[in-house]
Parts: structure tokens; sequence; C-alpha cells
């Protein structure tokens, strides 16, 4: 049962890792295309960034033992 | 020996040494000692996670053989079938059974039992204890943090405002740190997410969240072992008063917007199928945003503990320089991005808080715009 589950968490790793580096990338290249809408950029990337993690830790969760 | 920056220096040298020298002898036993000091690192992580009845820092094994724990003890406030009120250190750290009159309690695994005279727990065939829990409503650790939190708040804020009264509306002393954070609610959140008109109304739960939320955080770092925002029945508490006050203030358009999203665009018969898809997604919306927001508080949190004690603890399985001095440095990195992951999921809270308080007082003009 365990090594499914190392394997189950390593993959939701690895895609929240992809979903939140995308978001970063593209945050840094609007931010330099347009340097003065950098707080909203910013603001708009936490926010996205923060509900891609909500459901990475709520997956994490499910893998967890007991 | 005048110079004092030589002094300085041979007195790092032979702590180094002796330390060097220590190790080693410490590192021909190290190997059975090896598992043995991983489940107790693992216990003491675990423990640490968890509420506890005492305020305990720590604890040692004395000279003597006996332990010791440093700490004091909180108050315990039962009801079975009428109030119970003892201090916590009648149960000496779990070891001993409490009697309070003609009733006896004994703690297992952080939870409060009722027992006889001689502490029997009962198990049933999942090792689950059987016994009968009386209601528990004591002050524990966390709920001890929350009210110190809570009373320094007031204190602070409250200071804060009889300040401004006071000089005229200029900040002084340390309402020059926090007005630029106030503000930032006030304009980057508040009025970004809601809008000019309706935000005044929920200034005071933002605010209040916030600073609530990243205190919290930041007692969570300090070597007090508080884990409140690491505690999933706060955080749900948390998510659930958000949750009243979005669905509470939700105007006419919001519950359109749940039920009748497509509005007059479509004759009713065509309707019908869509929204039997629709309907339900909204619905179980409604729910899911404010689950989002304590599974992230929580699992961040917690998260974050997790890794801190354990690169702590390496530090004692390592019993090298080197491997211990590494898991030290990572410890001091993470510590610091756990200071910035503290008001970051505050931050993060109050902005989706504001957001869908936005999304439940908006207008009919403005959502059009969609």
């Amino acid at each position: 049962m365990t090594i499914p589950r190392i394997v189950g968490a390593g993959l939701i790793v690895i895609g929240v890792g992809v979903g939140i580096g995308r978001i970063g990338g593209q945050a840094m290249e609007a931010i330099a295309r347009q340097p003065e809408a950098y707080g909203k950029i910013q603001t708009a990337m936490l926010i996205v960034a923060a509900l891609i993690e909500g459901i990475g830790f709520a997956a994490l969760f499910a893998t967890a033992e007991n | 020996m005048r110079n004092p920056l030589l002094v300085k220096f041979f007195l790092v040298f032979t702590i180094f040494f002796s330390v060097t020298i220590f190790a080693k002898e410490a590192e021909i036993s190290s190997e059975e000692t090896k598992t043995d000091l991983k489940t107790e690192i693992d216990e003491y992580i675990q423990h640490h996670l968890k509420d506890s009845h005492d305020f305990s820092l720590f604890s040692y094994t004395g000279n003597d053989g006996a332990e010791h724990h440093v700490g004091f003890p909180l108050p315990i406030i039962l009801w079975d079938d009428g109030l119970v009120v003892f201090s916590s250190s009648r149960f000496h750290h779990g070891e001993e059974v409490a009697s309070s009159g003609e009733n006896h309690y004994k703690l297992d695994h952080g939870k409060i039992y009722k027992t006889d005279a001689t502490g029997t727990i009962n198990y049933d065939a999942d090792h689950h204890a059987s016994n009968i829990k009386p209601l528990d409503f004591s002050i524990t650790k966390s709920v001890m943090m929350i009210l110190i939190t809570g009373f320094l708040m007031l204190l602070l804020f409250g200071g804060l405002a009889r300040s401004y009264a006071k000089n005229g509306g200029i900040a002084k002393g340390v309402g020059r740190f926090f007005e630029p954070i106030i503000l930032y609610i006030r304009d980057d959140i508040a009025i970004a997410t809601i809008g000019e008109k309706k935000y005044q109304k929920y200034m005071p739960f933002l605010l209040t969240i916030f600073f609530f939320i990243w205190f919290l955080n930041m007692f969570g770092l300090t070597p007090f072992g508080v884990n409140v925002t690491g505690n999933i029945a706060i955080t749900t508490a948390l998510a659930i008063l958000t949750f009243l006050i979005t669905n509470l203030t939700g105007t006419k358009t919001y519950w359109k917007h749940l039920f009748d999203p497509l509005g007059d665009s479509m004759p009713w018969y065509a309707k019908i199928p869509l929204y039997i898809i629709l309907i339900p997604i909204e619905v179980l919306g409604i729910f899911i945003k404010p689950f989002s927001l304590l599974i992230r508080l929580y699992a961040n949190m917690q998260a974050g503990h997790i890794v801190i004690m354990s690169l702590i603890g390496l530090m004692f399985l390592f019993k090298n320089w080197i491997g211990s001095s590494l898991s030290f440095g990572l410890a001091f990195a993470i510590s610091l991005i756990e200071i910035l992951v503290a008001l970051l999921q505050a931050y993060i809270f109050t902005m989706l808080s504001a957001l869908y308080f936005g999304f439940a007082s908006e207008e009919h003009e403005h959502a059009e715009a969609h």
C-alpha cells in the first residue's frame, strides 16, 4: 500500500510544481511586458497559485497514510 | 593575550575542538541509538503538532533518571453531569489518574476519558478507547494562545485607535508600522475586490482575520511550540465565518447568478437540461470555496511545522559536523521562508475572503460586465 501512495504523492507534487511554475513564469513575462501593472499581476498570480496549492494539499491529504 | 580579537579566536578554536571531540565519542554508540532516536523525534513532532492540556516547553531526563518537564499546567474544564474544574498538573503529563470528587479521569492520546479509580482504559477492536468521554471545554494550549492573541489585538488596536484620536489622525509609535498594512488591506484588497460602495461593511472582519491569522502564524514560529493555525478545527471555524458572511450578505444578483445564471437569454424549457448540471455545480461551489480556504491554511502551517521540526531532528540524527551544520543551515533557511509564508497565508485568506464577499455583494449593473 505504501509504494502507490508515495508515487501518488510524487505525482501530485510534480503536477502542482508544473502548475505553479507556469503561473510564476507567465507572471514574470507579463511583468516584463507591462512593468506598471506589477501589483495587479502579482495579486492575480498569488490567488491562482493559492488555488492550485489548495487542490494539491487536498490531494496530498488523500494520499497520506491513516 | 592583550588583543581581544586573539582571545576571541582562541575561544572559538577551543570550543570547536571540544565539540568535534565530543562528537567522536558519541559516534561509537550512535548506530544502536539511531533507531531509538528516530522514533523519539517522530513522537516529538507528533506531540508538537497536537494540542495539549498543559503548556510544556521541553522535558529532559535528569541525572537521577527522573523525567523533568519545564512548563506550567492549564485548567481542565469538563462537563460531566455538572461542571468539573481542576488543574492539569493532576494528570502528571498523562501518567496518572486525576480524581475530582467521585469521578476519575485519565489522559489517553491527548483526550480525556472517564475511568475507574485505577485508571483502566478499555480498547475496542480498532484500538479506540471505549470509555466515556466527558465534554471537554478545557483551556488547552491552543485556546490559551487564541485568548492571548485576542487580548493582544484588543490592546494593540484599541490603543492605536485612541492614539489616532489624540494626535489628530497622525500615526505614532507602532501605528507607523501598522498603518501601511491596514491601508493596503483597505485599498488593495477590500476596495479592489468588493468595490467602493460596499467595502466598509466587510472591513472589520477582513482586518481582524488578517491580523489574527498573521499573529498566530508568527507565534507558531516561536520556540513556545504552539501550532494554532495548523489545527484543522480552528481553520474550520475561520472558514465557517467567511462562509456565513458570504451567504448572509448575498444580494439578489448573487443568488440569481447561482440558481439562474443564464437569465433571460433562453426560454425556460431550454434551460432545464442545462440547469440539471449547472445548479448542482454552483451549489457545490458555495461549500468548496470555504473548504479550500480551510484546507489551504491548515495544510500550509502543518507542513511548515513538520518540515522545520524534521530538519531540526536531522541535526541530532547525523551526529557529524558536516551533516548537522548543513541541516542547521537548511532549518534556518526554511524558518526564514516560513516567516514569509506566515504573512502570505494571512494575506491569501483575507484576499480570497474579500473576493467571495465581492461576488456576494455584486449589484446588477456590475454583473452586466461579466
